[in-house]
């Protein structure tokens, strides 16, 4: 089956208009949270500043960094895997449950499992994996993947989750009572997590001056299934890196704020050592990052800490929804982060922006994202991976954009088509137009009027 | 070539020619008096509770008056808590900790801008036991509360430490169309006392 592109699937999404103002709605309302908090923060700024030149700082010595963080991990007893790609990864996570025998595994949040699509890839093996974080939970019993890398099932209403839970964990029909639904959920994961001799969980940070990692939640699922079990297994990309502990505090400060507006989130754990008699394994995934890191112009998107800022704020990610993006990472991030997995296949997602910059503006880390999107806009044109008519359009563009004259002409030509046969416009070969009332035409293009007026002041 | 070694390669050619660390000098905040103020604001706003004592023989008697005791298992490692609460001996099996109530447990300190305070194995009998418990009971010094998490990570620079956490208020999700619960998977209330 051929996947629909994002303008499909955004298509859809729209047909249910209340639906989408709840959401728009709702990420809204989180992003001004993030506001809040962040303004309480005099030295917000700052940070943003600090925190994106850490990761520069990492990035440009990476190699470095690995080095001294799996030598450190390794005198901690830790043991360290490295994987090239998500086949890699997943084989790896199914080695060390086959060499121990075991078939059942709690799972807390990791956006890079599901980059690698590892439940599937277990599952066909016969592994039974249960999310254990509340959204991604909910999502797994819904057998879709997660819409938002921070709140998995912000899609969702609460009607809808009543309904699974009451076929899966057997609450009473009609219920919808947050309350009520996150205590049955509490019930039976705990029932899990005390049964589970193997927990995998995310990284948020790994340091490689002590070779600790960190995570972060707000539940408190990771902790309560790694210290339950037998084996440990802590996944993550390679960027997931920070020089020292001390850097830890600039990002800790941001993350949780940038993502909820919380002042940090509720647990913040620093796994050095495996318990006595345990195991922790670590993973550390490329999948493409190395790939990512020789793009010059893309390179930053490898500083991103997951906090979610951008999609909260992006127009088009909150009136499009997650699963537009058919990518593990949605929103703006997810934009500039898919094409370099899989350029064709993800062609379509640097076009999912208005290029506002609203996500610039938000990112903890200060990525340039609208400005990558737009580089991967031309990037995707030169490699031939747009439509014909997408080509045109960005060809007649830039030819008009670099020529003051031809920019004056179709000025003028555009003006007096909307006026006089919006049609030309308004016709389903241009996409830009299906959602959207055009603007009134306004007498005159701005060159014009200071023309006028300017003649008018000097008279 | 292992994948380690073919990773390593790529990051080597491709990484960027150095750029610096910035410093973090600027973030380090002046002592302030208010800080017990500030840290008991933050935690009520995330849903914890603080409560300022003189001494421990307050916290046990607070306990005793608010807590079934009689009915319920409490755990904790602190010397002048026993009576209230059983020592625990680490026993390396967590499971056994599975209908602990109430763990009452000492930090190393606390943090006023975020509300969360920090404790490491050392404090812990099973590091499950502040998730596991339903409830959970911090005690800090008041003279152990840093301004922001700068003067945190200075002051475990040098630590060593198997675990870590800052706990910050009750366990809690949104992730129901944002309706806040408190309770997720971790304890379902967070009182810290200030001694
Ligand atoms: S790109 Fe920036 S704003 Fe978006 S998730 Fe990453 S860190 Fe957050």
């Amino acid at each position: 089956m051929k996947t629909l592109n994002h303008a499909q699937n955004a298509a859809n999404f729209n047909k249910d208009e209340k639906r989408v103002d709840w959401h728009d709605e709702t990420l809204w309302w989180i992003r001004q949270k993030r506001d809040k908090s962040a303004f309480q923060i005099p030295e917000w700024e700052s940070l943003r500043d600090a925190a994106s030149a850490i990761k520069a700082n990492t990035l440009s010595n990476l190699h470095q960094y690995l080095i001294e963080f799996e030598k450190n991990a390794l005198a901690n007893g830790v043991k360290i895997h490295w994987a090239r790609d998500a086949k890699e990864h997943n084989d790896i996570v199914y080695g060390l449950l086959k060499e121990k025998g075991i078939d059942k595994m709690v799972k807390s949040k990791s956006m890079l499992t599901e980059e690698c699509h590892l439940n599937e890839y277990l599952e066909r093996k016969g592994i039974e994996v249960i999310d254990s974080d509340l959204g991604e939970r909910i999502v797994q019993l819904a057998k879709e993947p997660p819409s938002h890398i921070v709140l998995p099932c912000i899609h969702k209403k609460k009607e809808e989750i009543g309904e699974l839970f009451h076929e899966h964990l057997g609450t009473p029909a009609g219920n919808a009572d947050p309350q009520v639904l996150t205590e049955a959920a509490r019930i039976h994961l705990r029932e899990t997590f005390l049964t589970r001799k193997a927990a995998l969980t995310g990284v948020n940070f790994a340091v490689a001056e002590t070779g600790e990692i960190v995570i972060c939640t707000n539940e408190g699922n990771a902790d309560m299934g790694a210290h339950l079990a037998d084996l440990h297994i802590a996944c993550m990309g390679i960027e997931k890196l920070v020089p020292s502990r001390a850097h830890l505090a600039v990002f800790l400060r941001l993350l949780a704020r940038s993502a909820t507006g919380q002042p940090i989130t509720t647990y913040s754990s620093h796994f050095a050592k495996p318990r006595a008699g345990k195991e922790l394994h670590i993973v550390l995934v490329d999948n493409g990052r190395t790939r990512q890191l020789g793009r010059a112009e893309f390179r930053n998107s490898l500083k991103c800490i997951r906090c979610g800022a951008c999609m909260n704020t992006c127009p088009v990610y909150r009136r499009s929804g997650g699963h537009s993006y058919h990518n593990a990472i949605a929103g703006p991030i997810g934009a500039i982060l898919a094409p370099n997995l899989a350029m064709k296949e993800y062609a379509d997602l640097p076009f999912a922006s208005t290029l506002c910059g609203s996500c610039s503006n938000v990112c903890p880390v200060k990525i340039d994202i609208h400005d990558q999107l737009y580089k991967w806009r031309q990037v995707l044109v030169k490699e031939g991976h747009t439509t014909t008519a997408k080509q045109l359009a960005m060809q007649t563009m830039a030819t008009t954009l670099s020529s003051p004259t031809l920019f004056k002409i179709a000025g003028k030509t555009a003006r007096v088509t909307l006026k006089y046969a919006p049609f030309m416009v308004n016709n389903k070969f241009n996409a830009w137009y299906l959602q959207r009332d055009m603007p009134k035409v306004p007498k005159s293009s701005f060159s014009e009027w200071y023309q006028t007026n300017r003649k008018q002041n000097e008279q | 070539m292992s994948s380690r070694d073919q990773i390593l390669t790529a990051v080597k050619a491709n990484q960027p020619p150095l750029m610096t660390l910035p410093a973090l000098d600027s973030f380090f905040e002046s002592p302030k008096n208010e800080l017990i103020i500030k840290f008991t604001q933050v935690l009520s706003s995330i849903g914890g509770s603080v409560i300022e004592v003189e001494d421990e023989t307050e916290i046990g008697a607070f306990i005793r008056e608010h807590y079934p005791l009689a009915n319920i298992r409490a755990i904790s490692p602190l010397a002048n808590m026993q009576g209230i609460a059983d020592r625990y001996e680490a026993e390396n099996n967590p499971h056994k900790l599975e209908n602990v109530e109430l763990a009452i447990l000492p930090a190393h300190f606390a943090v006023a801008e975020n509300g969360a305070c920090w404790l490491s194995e050392t404090l812990l009998a099973e590091r499950v036991l502040p998730f596991i418990t339903q409830h959970l009971i911090l005690v800090v010094n008041k003279n152990d509360i840093l301004p922001t998490m700068h003067e945190a990570y200075q002051k475990i620079s040098d630590e060593t430490y198997g675990y870590g956490t800052f706990i910050a208020g009750p366990s809690k999700t949104a992730d129901i169309e944002q309706s806040l619960v408190l309770g997720a998977h971790g304890a379902r209330s967070l009182l810290v006392f200030l001694v």
